[in-house]
């Protein structure tokens, strides 16, 4: 399924709206006094693909590092479906349904891919649960579903580390996928890739998205155009622009930071 | 469109996750019959005693394998656990040894030996649930296992780890020691907790005690083989090899990273404090000389030689090593300390995997061939479909 066919009104939805999937509200983090995130606000649908674009060292990572848990606020507040982020560990954080892909594909490589797969599906996570988690159909049937959207279903028994990146692309994806978060978060999924291999991502990525709402940080910016809903710019670590993508690469601040270059 | 026979094939192949695969049943049956057949029949009576000490620390190199191997915890201080598993024990054989009877020349008779000659008049709180066998045996796996728990909590929960936290457990195993040293009257001293004489009315001196421990060792061995087996096995074993691989990636899939890290380091405490109990049953004695520093650094070399990966190899990496030990040091007892170094050195440098990567990485895939050849021509080879479209 493609994005373009959500239904309109979720795209233009309305942002006074009290139902937000995910509120980033006045984040600020500064490392030795530097401030790579400076009171930041976006709000995030529920089934919204938002796009943070944005030069190098803008703190679009930094952004999703603060929402995942990975790196800690110094202020300003996170909310997922009215639950604060910032006070919770990253494992509490994706249980409660926020998933993250990162730059690099960040994969266990001494594992095969059917067990990566196991290992993200979300049962037994405690350590009773894990001893005695039980490689049942369900978990097989799902894991096999989810080779297949990931284009790795002849792969499921060879080890990660002997993958083609754009697979470990992939497998990190399929990881996230069998999570089922609601919160969907890809640093620069497209990266590193063959113009085959991203082809095939967009149509991933485009299949992925249905019923959730997806953060999304790119910088090829035909990619962003395909899947962005509406696209948030980031500049040195405030907002910069925020808006459908058509208005955001009229906006002549953008222009001169970013698009003009 | 998938082709019926190779989905079949490929959920045949995944869903075979069996407790055990064939070489591993075989292993097991080798080292079962190796301990528990061949030894005893072959080996003079101090031999197999001797061995069944050896026996003893391959309870930590196991306990190393899923530790250190799976979790990628380095622990520099395992001596700790089977030092409390040996001394737990040990509080129990004293108190037995030590009855009104047998002190009655002491000023106070009735405690053990070594405190009287501190001057101490009652029996310390500490080693009152020691007079109870049922609850010695608890407290036996429990006190090191409630240690091990404080430290690894403590440390896991603010993230301490790798090389950090081998120096720390390196440091408690000398802090440890010295305490015990320390504290004469209630410890033993120097001289550790010795002339033990019976459990529960059982003479633990004879040929014949030192017969059954053995094969009580030689079984729990084989019971704690399995349980880490089990452990390797389940989910909660790939975690441990992803985690040591990718931490941060098990924590962003779910799961809280520190409780993981402190199964493994306590699983492997307890494995290494049924280790000193039966030490302490089968050699007669427990003293601070098995809770430092080096005997701690050696059962990590066992677990080296035999390779870390390997809860089989472990134990044939801690009966070579002892077994080269004993005799090397009969011959040449100043050379053996470098001798172990080199030893260590040798395998870090040229073996990573130690014994079972030998034979994993050279022999086993020589007799595979050799057995497949032997074999009928494998069935045709499943075409690589394109991918999904």
């Amino acid at each position: 399924m493609n994005a373009a066919l959500l239904p309109s009104s979720i795209i233009g939805a309305n942002p006074d709206a009290p139902e937000y999937l995910l509120a980033v509200d006045a984040l600020t983090v500064s490392f030795d006094g530097f401030k790579a995130v400076n009171d930041v606000s976006f709000y995030v649908d529920p089934n919204e693909i938002r796009v943070i674009i944005g030069p190098n060292g803008a703190g679009k990572t930094t952004v999703l590092d603060l929402i995942c848990g990975r790196t800690r606020a110094s202020a300003g507040s996170i909310k997922y479906k009215g639950q604060e982020l910032t006070k919770l560990t990253e494992s509490a954080i994706v249980q409660a349904g926020v998933g993250r892909k990162f730059q690099t594909p960040s994969i266990y490589d001494d594992l095969t891919v059917f067990e990566n797969l196991e290992i993200s599906f979300p049962r037994g996570r405690s350590v009773f649960g894990a001893l005695t988690f039980k490689r049942d159909a369900q978990v097989r049937d799902r894991i096999h579903e989810i080779a297949e959207t990931i284009f790795l279903k002849d792969q499921l028994l060879e080890r990660a580390e002997f993958l083609s990146h754009g697979q470990k692309q992939w497998l990190e994806i399929g990881m996230l996928l069998i999570q089922d978060p609601e919160l969907l978060m890809l640093d620069e999924p497209v990266a590193g890739m063959s113009v085959g291999e991203r082809i095939k991502t967009a149509e991933l990525l485009n299949q992925i998205i249905v019923g959730r709402s997806v953060l999304v940080i790119e910088h090829d910016m035909k990619f962003v155009e395909d899947i962005a809903h509406r696209v948030t710019v980031l500049h040195q670590g405030k907002v910069l622009s925020e808006g459908s993508m058509e208005r955001v690469k009229n906006d002549p601040k953008v222009i001169e930071v970013y698009l003009g270059h | 469109m998938t082709n019926p026979i190779q989905s079949l094939t490929k959920s045949v192949t995944v869903n075979d996750n069996p407790f055990m695969k064939p070489i591993e049943w075989l292993s097991l049956a080798l080292l079962v019959v190796v301990i528990l057949v061949v030894l005893p029949a072959t080996l003079d009576a101090f031999r197999l005693n001797l061995v069944g000490k050896y026996l003893t620390y391959a309870f930590v190199a196991l306990g190393l394998v899923i530790c250190w191997g799976y979790a990628g915890i380095l622990s520099l201080g395992q001596g700790c656990f089977f030092g409390l598993g040996g001394y737990c024990m040990a509080m129990y054989l004293k108190l037995e040894a030590s009855s009104i009877e047998n002190t009655k020349i002491q000023s106070t008779p009735g405690i053990p030996d070594f405190m009287d000659w501190n001057q101490i008049t009652s029996l310390p709180w500490f080693w009152k649930p020691f007079q109870s066998l049922p609850l010695t045996l608890i407290l036996v796996i429990a006190v090191p296992v409630l240690f091990a728990f404080v430290i690894s909590f403590a440390m896991f929960k603010r993230r301490v780890g790798g090389t950090y936290f081998a120096i720390i457990t390196q440091a408690i195993a000398a802090i440890l020691t010295i305490l015990i040293v320390g504290q004469q009257g209630y410890t033993g001293g120097i001289n550790g907790i010795t002339d033990l004489r019976t459990l529960h009315g059982w003479d633990i001196r004879t040929d014949s005690a030192h017969n059954i421990l053995y094969f009580v060792n030689g079984g729990l061995l084989i019971g704690c083989i399995l349980i880490a087996q089990f452990v390797k096995k389940s989910k909660l074993g790939r975690i441990l090899v992803a985690m040591r691989d990718k931490e941060d990636r098990v924590r962003f899939s779910g799961y809280s990273v520190a409780g993981f890290k402190v199964f493994a380091f306590c699983l492997a405490a307890a494995f290494a404090a049924i280790g000193g109990a039966m030490f302490t049953l089968q050699v007669g004695f427990m003293s601070p000389s098995f809770v430092g520093i080096v005997p701690s650094i050696d059962m990590v070399i066992y677990a080296a030689v035999g390779g870390r990966m390997s809860l089989f190899g472990a134990i044939w990496g801690t009966l070579l090593v002892n077994w080269a030990k004993t005799s090397f040091s009969e011959s040449f007892p100043d050379l053996w300390l470098f001798g172990l170094g080199a030893l260590f050195i040798l395998v870090v440098l040229a073996f990573p995997n130690g014994l079972a990567g030998i034979w994993r990485e050279h022999l086993e895939p020589r007799l595979t061939r050799r057995v497949k050849a032997l074999r009928a021509p494998a069935p045709a080879i499943i075409p690589q479909s394109a991918p999904a479209e």
